[in-house]
């Protein structure tokens, strides 16, 4: 028992959880501030993933000038995105975000481009630089039921520093005038440009940054693993808007709490079903199903959530954004 | 894909048995409840199941019948590479997952005939935090012929033919789903993602009655689009309807569709587990020099008889004609005395109906799997904006178009990117024509 | 009265003395309907004037195109002498050509000061940049909101100020919404039916603030179906008909005008502006 709830603890603070939860910052900005249908978080930290890890492997660029190169790729994904649908209907963004998602996932896993993206088998050891500067005396560092070592506590402080850094610059922008053009332009842009804003700059804008935010979640994901293409699919991104759900997407602090509630509850979930098909206490599914079951319960507790509470746990009912 | 995963199948059967008397699926041999195994790389998910994976290609085509053995924590399988040459392996998650380490190894004598790997037969695989990991063989190279495609054309015009006739093979079967999504999308503005699982639902149950129940193709195609009507219908009257009546905003839909397509899906996995279900071996045609499957021409055919019923339905009858009312402006066709949601109730029949019929061809085209429909449904979705959403005209040209680019496009880039060509000619033509090909203008900025 | 408006006699599209805003060939077609053929009008400076006109007249479809909300298929026009065809909405507005909506935009998720500050032109801190550094945009924050303040408490609505604009009535978000234009600092004030929705009791008082803009020096042109306010307020009226400007002049001749009668007995016979109350006036 200590174990698994040891597990779904550790979960509240994985670099995954983190980038979780740093990608939904920017969809935070994106559809909680500023109302875009960004169907396509994936895609930005698919960029952020294969521009890091394709500068290092590849390019054999430094940690830095390797970050500097996703996060140029990723404006540039980010303008590639905007100019077509941010002067049309909400939901033509949401089509072509995903599209481009998907369109980004089939490039990077071709064979063809296995040279340079590792096809199928995606990308590996590109952090040697990353845990070169963990100034952690190595060794194993034990509480309670966790062992971590220097590398696995320093991709933690990391991570869950720059989740911080990004929450507060995104607390500062929407309490400031740029975020009062966003706020209103949610609601209702025409009335925004009837007052001199140029609407389709500050919606770029908010897709930059925002898209920013997810590839440099997109980077925190993959430092201390791997790069795999199958994980860029519609379901991170889903995932992600579950989180942001969850949380509230016209909050700040929703995405960050969202991310440690959702992951915390699956492991949760999959851990205490997965000793019960052990201990022969649940007869319905094989340990092979487990995951189904974890996935059908994502998609309900969505359901549920954008049903009944839409404004998600810390969010202000009058605040909330969801288009008439 | 490998039947040597599954595990526990008796309480399984007994437990699903319950579920299956909705979709009477019970009587399924043991294979219905077997491997729940998530699909190869490239299959679209990121998952909190823990899978190793890989493709075994010669020559660009994946091979079958390959043996593999893994072995790690808690795992000890043999596994059978499927007819695309896929492998895939759920293994156990322990207290140190994430950082086990499995090995897979590969049985030489099952390799085809003269060929040699490169380097040993065996690979360590790591997850190292991720939930997925894979691992690939290859083969000393040779010069390949015929690289690339499934099937082998003699000469250069005969892959122009056959890629000519699958992409208006897939623009048919593409139409009839894009038109339901476009009716629903048209009548209540519901941008239905969940749409693809009607697909779906409609391919396993026409294999489901077909080969596991053993009854006539024809017959089971009928209770399949029988069982999708029932889906559709059972949707709009269960959530879309509350829905509307709460007033709950479009987005706030789309969203909850969202949720339904996870939660219908993933139930699709667990019911007949993640491996394709061949649905079709039949005899081959021969025609205009090109070799095809029979069913797929028969299926092109019924395809356009059942456009053209549609069409006459919409423009020759009074519930087709308050169809095109409601869809066109819901309240001004209620200020003329139509009752909305009587159409709305008929339109999801309808759509449904339609989005049945394309399952059972997608079913037949491309064999049935739990995410068959997801993995066509950016396809309809392309569709649809490329008509320029919400009307029916539009989605069926915007659906030949589609399904052309898809299957011309391998002509001259690896099969595996044939869809996102398809999708980025889509993006391109918004960034010209944002109303789409037949679309009305929705805005200007 | 004294016609110190119009250069010449009151015809459709005359010349006027000191127009600021002129319109050519202005056409805008939906599919096969031509929504709006405007061949010329001038709208005179300082002035209110009204654009009338029964239901599907063009009239806001006229707006839309003026103020780069709507693209027309031919036509130019120019305000205070700049040419504004195919000139972004939001151009347009910072020109000094600030409009309000038939059915009104406040935002209802922002507080009414908040609302008012929106209306601000020109602020640091709505640069991306700017914003994350408070102390650059603090002190045009508060000059702006002083004004806010100001204009708030003229159309009554400051004991209102930090609440959510989704609080108010529906004539409140008129004013509302007609005081945030009025943050832009306009030269042209375009209204868009502002008398819609309102109870009777504000009506008054949104009269008298409309009269206020021009005491200041600004031009108003609005749309409006209601006679009693078309004749209490305006200097000028146009009356448009099937996208055509059918008829000018202040608002006591044009009332008597056979082809404003026309226009509006043929568009509906059981409207409350019958021919003989309009024969009646004066």
């Amino acid at each position: 028992m200590d174990i698994i709830f040891g597990n779904a603890v550790d979960w509240l603070f994985q670099p995954i959880t983190a980038a979780y939860a740093l990608a939904a910052i920017g969809i935070a900005l994106h559809f909680g501030f500023t109302g875009l249908l960004n169907f396509g978080q994936a895609v930005f930290m698919a960029v952020g993933a294969y521009g890091f890890s394709i500068s290092v492997k590849v390019l054999h660029f430094g940690f830095w000038p390797s970050v500097l190169v996703a996060l140029i790729a990723s404006v540039i994904m980010a303008f590639i995105l905007g100019i077509p649908t941010l002067r049309l209907r909400s939901d033509y963004l949401a089509i072509v975000t995903i599209a481009a998602a998907e369109v980004f996932r089939f490039i990077v896993s071709t064979t063809s481009a296995q040279p340079i993206t590792g096809g199928p088998q995606g990308l590996n050891e590109y952090s040697n630089e990353f845990w070169a500067m963990n100034p952690i005396p190595a060794g194993h560092y034990k509480f309670w039921v966790w062992d971590y070592t220097q590398d696995d506590i320093f991709a933690r402080a990391v991570s869950w520093g720059l989740v911080i850094g990004f929450a507060i610059l995104l607390a500062i922008l929407v309490r400031s005038p740029w975020g009062r053009v966003i706020k209103g332009i949610r609601e209702d842009e025409d009335a925004v440009r009837s007052l001199g804003k140029n609407v389709y700059s500050y919606k770029m804008q908010s897709l930059v940054v925002g898209g920013l935010m997810g590839t440099v979640a997109g980077i925190i994901f993959v430092l201390p693993t791997s790069v795999q293409p199958g994980n860029y699919g519609t379901t991170l991104t889903f995932f992600i808007w579950t989180i942001l759900l969850l949380g509230g997407a016209s909050t700040v602090l929703g995405s960050i709490v969202g991310a440690m509630i959702f992951w915390s509850l699956l492991s949760l979930t999959s851990d205490l079903l997965s000793a019960g098909v052990d201990n022969g206490v649940i007869t319905f599914i094989s340990q092979n199903q487990i995951g189904d079951i974890r996935f059908m319960l994502v998609g309900i507790g969505l359901m549920l959530l954008v049903i009944f509470r839409p404004q998600g746990i810390f969010g202000n009912k009058k605040e909330l954004y969801f288009n008439a | 894909m490998n039947q040597s995963m599954s595990r526990n199948q008796r309480p399984a059967r007994k437990w699903l048995g319950i579920l299956a008397l909705m979709f009477a699926f019970l009587l399924g041999g043991s294979q219905l409840a077997a491997s729940a195994a998530t699909p190869a790389p490239g299959g679209g998910d990121i998952s909190t199941t823990f899978i190793i994976s890989g493709k075994i290609v010669d020559c660009g085509v994946g091979i079958a019948g390959i043996k593999l053995h893994v072995t790690g924590p808690g795992t000890d399988a043999q596994l059978v590479t499927d007819k695309k040459g896929f492998w895939t392996i759920q293994v156990p998650t322990t207290t140190q997952y994430l950082k086990d380490k499995f090995t897979v190894s590969l049985d030489k004598t099952s390799l085809p005939k003269g060929r040699l790997l490169k380097g040993n037969a065996e690979r360590t695989v790591v997850f190292n935090m991720v939930n997925s990991a894979s691992t690939s063989f290859k083969f000393v190279p040779i010069t390949c012929t015929n690289a690339g495609g499934q099937t082998k054309p003699s000469e250069s015009e005969n892959s122009f033919l056959l890629a000519l006739f699958n992409g208006i093979n897939l623009g048919l079967v593409l139409a009839m789903a894009a038109i339901g999504l476009s009716l629903i999308y048209g009548t209540t503005g519901l941008s239905n993602f969940a749409h693809g699982e009607m697909v779906s639902v409609g391919a396993l149950s026409t294999w489901f009655f077909n080969k596991v129940l053993g009854m006539d193709l024809i017959f089971a195609a009928l209770i399949a689009i029988a069982i999708v009507t029932v889906f559709g219908y059972g949707q709009d009257a269960l959530i879309w309807r509350p829905l509307r009546k709460k007033r709950i905003g479009l987005t706030q839909m789309m969203i909850v569709s969202i949720g339904l397509s996870m939660v219908v899906r993933y139930f699709l996995q667990l019911l007949f587990g993640g491996d394709t279900k061949v649905l079709t071996q039949g005899a081959t045609w021969s025609i205009a020099g090109i070799s095809m499957p029979a069913l797929n021409v028969i299926c092109a055919g019924l395809s356009v008889l059942v456009l053209v019923g549609y069409t006459l339905f919409l423009t020759k009858t009074r519930i087709g004609k308050a169809t095109r009312a409601v869809s066109d402006n819901s309240a001004l066709a209620a200020s003329t005395g139509i009752d909305v949601e009587r159409i709305i109730r008929i339109v999801w029949i309808i759509a449904a109906v339609l989005t049945g019929i394309s399952g059972v061809f997608f079913g037949l085209y491309q064999q049935a799997s739990w995410d068959t429909g997801f993995f066509n449904l950016l396809l309809i979705f392309a569709a649809v904006t490329l008509g320029g959403l919400g009307t029916s005209a539009g989605a069926a040209v915007g659906a030949m178009i589609i399904g052309l680019l898809v299957e011309l496009s391998t002509l001259f880039i690896p099969a595996d990117l044939k869809i996102a060509a398809a999708l980025v000619v889509l993006i391109l033509v918004l960034l010209v024509k944002p109303d789409g090909v037949l679309g009305k203008k929705q805005r200007i900025g | 009265m004294p016609n110190d408006i119009a250069k010449g006699p009151a015809t459709p599209g005359c010349e006027k003395v000191d127009p600021i805003l002129v319109a050519n060939n202005v056409r805008r077609q939906f599919g096969g309907n031509v929504a709006v053929d405007v061949e010329h009008v001038e709208i005179p400076r300082g002035k209110i004037t009204a654009l009338i006109g029964p239901n599907g007249a063009g009239k806001t479809t006229f707006f839309n195109l003026l103020t780069g909300f709507d693209q027309p298929n031919s036509g130019e026009w120019s305000f205070d002498g700049k040419n504004l065809a195919g000139v972004a909405a939001y151009k347009v507005s910072r020109m000094g050509m600030v409009r309000t909506f038939q059915l009104t935009k406040s935002l209802n998720m922002l507080t009414v000061m908040e609302n008012m500050r929106l209306g601000a032109q020109k602020q640091p801190g709505e640069s991306l940049l700017r914003a994350l550094f408070k102390p650059l945009w603090r002190k045009n924050e508060d000059t702006i909101t002083i004004t806010a303040s100001e204009l708030l408490s003229r159309f009554k609505l400051d004991a209102k100020a930090d609440d959510f604009a989704a609080s108010l009535s529906g004539g409140q978000r008129k004013l509302l919404e007609m005081a945030r234009a009025l943050m832009t600092k306009p030269k042209l004030v375009m209204l868009d039916e502002p008398m819609a929705g309102v109870n009777p009791a504000l009506t008054q008082s949104l009269l008298e603030h409309i009269k206020g803009l021009k005491a200041e020096g600004m031009t108003v042109l609005f749309v409006e179906h209601d006679m009693h306010m078309v004749r209490n307020i305006s200097d000028w009226v146009i009356v448009m008909a099937e996208g055509k400007i059918v008829a000018e002049g202040p608002p006591n001749e044009v009332m008597k005008n056979p082809a404003v009668i026309d226009a509006y007995l043929g568009a509906h016979h059981d409207s409350d502006l019958g021919a003989d109350k309009i024969a009646k006036g004066n």
